[in-house]
């Protein structure tokens, strides 16, 4: 069994009217300092694969299907071996 | 290889295309200008342009912003009449509807951006038309969305031709499951893209369409339309008016958004290298553009501007140059001035980003303070990035080196203009010549019957729920219900629950009727009828709803007018319109091409999208397409025919034999006078019922107004006169003064769409005085039954045809859509 930490992310440049709108309730909190903030999200999933190729070869389909949007998002996943 | 030598002009700039490519392709290649272009530029600047000059002629000259293919053309299109406040040329067309008041409106399309990324093309394309509208000082009050996708489940293609260009000439391939998830997935997001947008910017979207046909395969049509209202004397140019007067740069922040985004894609055809585009797509903020429609606004109620333009295609330089150019003056500006999201921007990049929710404000000279404060009021950025000057120049600083200094009106006026060559599609004879003997006709369920032609084979009831379970057909609810359609309750007419939806104008007794209406096949089969039949329907619609058309915005749709066949169908679809616009007096309050609408060689049908506007002089005597009682009497007004040729292009001879052809045709004279009577008959009160007859024929028409009945009156018993004689005989086709054929057929009656014909209902005492009226006129009646019970009955020369309960064919034909986008209940 595998698990994939997986973190989604807008490519850089794309506008995120998310990140915009918390770093301006963080300035309304006091917190002056924030020059950006960004958006994105984690994942984690559980995978039944014979060997780590296996299963990065599965979490990359299925970012690239679902998970992600590869028009405007980019992701990256790290394995790691987890108790059935 | 040619298209994937395009690919590389226009994924120029944007990421990874092939560098090496692009060093050795001449300057004008690399923005994707021919040689004799570049050489005008030369010309009118009397000396080589630099390099992000070159940028800013390659954005300007290209097909989407110059209208390079189409301006001779669209040339031909009636724009006077009384109403016409503001005609072709600003940012929206504005019509007079008295009380002081005019309605601001324009269409758009955001075809090549939704192909790409469905939910943000969407988005930014219902962003885009808003600004357009509140940019000439109206209140936005209506979106509509005119959508066009390839079908949603795998199948094969008609027989008959369907793509116009390919490369093969005539067929087009199957949809296979790949492509039909495709296509699910590109519906799914595109109407989740205009719901969520419209939606959180607080704008009801209350009507449009939705269609499905193989051509549209790859090539999604999202054509979006919007109207806004606002006081005769408030209207504001988009003209960069008053030299010295301060130029500011309002809203959102500049990134790298979408450059060479909706230009150049929209400019050249798809290919597989698109998929490198993908880091241009914009991303749209509902909520900023709240914000800016409200500043805006409140800005534009005192007179402190002198001008204001939206920012759309080609950004900065489009909205600078336009605005210049217009005013006859000169536009300076300094890019460093630009608020940035990004760092390290280009002057090239700063002028061509398609960043959204951002509008160009020229403001009078010494009222700076007035546009500051408001702008700030509201959370928004405004820099002031520059003046008007009165020589005439787009002149780009960036601090203080001119990067940049070009004429104004070269940039947005002095595009040449191209008359392409044109050439008939060598098919339409083929298709025009199509036998409808070789289809057979429906007969009664269970047994053949003496008046269905030999071979019959097709139950009448099953082709009808065929025919209803179309998605051509079928309820769209599963996609408005996705819509804010009541967002400041002003909607009198929901969608779905008229043939037009209509808005209430707060403060005074009237009413605004909006519809959009194109039949690509139709276009397909005969462009110069097909986009008649268009604009004929969407004024239908609206006067079905009690509305006189008084005005209507477009969106053509179309493949690469580099092909001959295209630029035929395109000339074509223009005289159409023209000739529908002299005959019904409406007059084109502007309009948007989209060409290049194809990939691979495989392009769109000839997609003319109307988008009419109608006015309610009288809220109260506003119509609706339901029955009202049982015992009222149904009547047809206008042509009932049972002649063959009506079938061509329909959607039962598509679902049900699978074939597209035929050749679809329009009396203009009748369709008018049809309208005339119509209105009359509204204004009259003569009318408890109008629905307008269009795809699937008479029989889903008649479904329909059972739908959408009232209690007690979801049902109709109907006999249908035929001609004497069984049909495929030989008999006369027509009926009266309408008749036609050499033949009749049960299908033609029932599915056939012939146009100019209205499904009427009022009570019985009334039917005397609306058959005087449809006579004086000219215009054909027909009693065909009455309304009752809770069952569709249609006979035939007293046989039946139809017997079919209410409810069940309701739940055909609301269940498909959903069904088919695999819809939890």
């Amino acid at each position: 069994m595998w698990q994939a930490d997986i973190h989604v992310t807008l490519k850089k440049g794309v506008l995120d009217p998310q990140g915009g709108a918390v770093q301006r309730s963080l300035a309304a909190l006091g917190y002056e300092g924030v020059a950006g903030v960004r958006v994105g999200k984690y994942l984690q999933v559980r995978v039944d694969a014979p060997d780590r190729d296996a299963a990065a070869r599965q979490v990359d389909e299925m970012c690239r299907r679902l998970l992600a949007n590869p028009v405007i998002e980019e992701y990256r996943f790290d394995l790691k071996e987890a108790a059935s | 290889m040619r298209d994937q030598d395009r690919a590389g002009a226009h994924g120029r700039g944007t990421s990874s295309v092939s560098t090496a490519q692009i060093a050795t392709a001449p300057r004008w290649e690399q923005v994707g200008l021919t040689e004799d272009e570049y050489r005008r530029i030369v010309e009118l600047l009397g000396r080589e342009p630099n390099d992000l000059e070159l940028g800013l002629y390659g954005v300007m000259w290209s097909e989407h912003c110059s209208y390079k293919s189409s301006r001779v053309h669209l040339k031909r299109l009636p724009t006077e009449g009384a109403r016409v406040l503001v005609g072709p040329g600003e940012n929206a067309g504005v019509l007079d509807i008295g009380d002081g008041l005019a309605i601001a409106v324009r269409e758009e399309s955001h075809n090549h951006p939704s192909a790409i990324e469905p939910y943000q093309g969407a988005a930014t394309g219902v962003g885009g038309i808003l600004r357009d509208i509140f940019t000439m000082g109206a209140r936005p009050i209506a979106l509509l969305d005119s959508l066009r996708f390839g079908p949603l489940e795998p199948g094969p293609a008609p027989r008959g031709t369907l793509s116009p260009v390919a490369a093969d000439g005539l067929d087009s391939p199957g949809t296979d499951e790949a492509r039909a998830a495709r296509n699910r997935y590109l519906v799914g997001g595109v109407v989740k893209g205009i719901s969520d947008y419209g939606n959180c910017v607080g704008v009801p979207t209350v009507g449009g369409e939705i269609y499905f046909e193989e051509c549209y395969n790859e090539n999604p049509l999202v054509n979006v339309m919007c109207v806004g209202l606002i006081p005769k004397d408030k209207i504001v140019r988009g003209r960069a008016e008053g030299v010295g007067n301060p130029v500011f740069l309002v809203g959102a922040k500049t990134g790298r958004d979408g450059i060479h985004g909706a230009s150049l894609l929209a400019s050249q055809e798809f290919t597989a290298a698109a998929e490198e585009m993908r880091p241009a797509v914009q991303v749209g903020d509902p909520f900023m553009e709240k914000l800016l429609i409200e500043a805006c606004l409140e800005l534009m109620q005192g007179d402190a501007v002198a001008g204001v333009n939206d920012l759309g295609a080609a950004g900065l330089t489009s909205s600078c140059s336009e605005t210049a150019s217009r005013a006859g003056n000169g536009i300076e500006i300094d890019v460093a001035l630009v608020p940035r999201r990004e760092e390290g921007m280009t002057p090239y990049e700063v002028m061509l980003s398609e960043s959204q929710e951002r509008m160009l404000v020229i403001a009078r000279q010494g009222r700076e303070a007035e546009v500051e404060a408001v702008f700030e009021k509201w959370g928004l950025e405004a820099a002031r990035i520059g003046r008007v000057t009165g020589d005439g120049r787009l002149r780009v600083l960036e601090n203080d080196r001119v990067v940049a200094d070009v004429p104004a009106r070269t940039l947005a006026d002095a595009a040449p203009a191209y008359d392409r060559p044109q050439r008939r599609p060598a098919d339409l004879d083929e298709l025009w010549a199509f036998d409808f003997a070789t289809v057979p006709d429906v007969g009664a369920a269970g047994a053949m019957m003496d008046c269905v032609a030999p071979g019959a084979a097709v139950d009448c009831g099953a082709a009808l729920r065929r025919v209803l379970a179309s998605p051509n057909v079928a309820s769209r609810a599963w996609a408005y219900r996705q819509y804010d359609h009541m967002v400041r309750t002003s909607t009198v007419l929901v969608p779905g629950a008229g043939d037009a939806s209509v808005l209430r104008v707060r403060g005074t007794r009237k009413g605004v009727a909006l519809a959009t209406d194109g039949n690509g096949r139709f276009c397909r089969l005969d462009p110069f009828a097909g986009a008649a039949m268009a604009v004929a329907e969407a004024a239908r619609n609206v006067a079905c709803a009690g509305a006189r058309p008084i005005g209507l915005t477009n969106c053509l749709n179309f493949a690469s007018p580099e092909r001959p066949e295209v630029m035929w169908q395109f000339r074509q679809v223009i005289e159409g319109m023209r000739a529908a616009c002299l005959a019904l007096d409406i007059p084109v309050t502007g309009g948007n091409v989209s060409f290049y609408n194809e990939t691979m060689g495989r392009g769109v049908y000839p997609t003319p999208v109307i988008g009419m506007v109608g006015l309610l002089e009288d809220l109260e005597k506003r119509m609706t397409p339901g029955f009202k009682r049982a015992g009222d009497a149904v009547a047809v007004l206008g042509p009932l025919t049972a002649d063959p040729a009506t079938l061509a292009g329909s959607e039962y001879l598509r679902v049900v034999h699978g074939h597209v052809a035929g050749r679809p045709a329009i009396d203009l004279e009748l369709e008018a006078r049809l309208q005339r009577v119509l209105l009359a008959a509204i204004e009259a009160g003569l009318l408890a019922s109008a629905h307008d007859c269009s795809e699937g024929g008479l029989a889903v028409t008649l479904a329909e107004c059972c739908f959408a009945a009232a209690d007690g009156a979801r049902g109709a018993v109907l006999d249908l006169p035929a001609p004497a004689g069984p049909p495929g005989a030989g008999g006369s086709g027509g009926f009266g003064a309408a008749g036609g054929g050499s033949d009749w057929r049960c299908d033609a009656l029932l599915f056939g769409e012939a146009p100019s014909r209205v499904v009427v209902s009022l009570p019985e005492e009334k039917l005397p005085a609306l058959a005087d009226l449809a006579r004086g006129h000219g215009v054909p009646i027909e009693r065909v039954g009455r309304v009752g019970g809770d069952r569709l009955v249609v006979t035939v020369n007293g046989r039946a045809l139809v017997d079919e309960s209410t409810a069940d064919l309701e739940s055909v034909w609301r269940e498909a859509l959903p069904c088919l986008m695999g819809a939890r209940p």
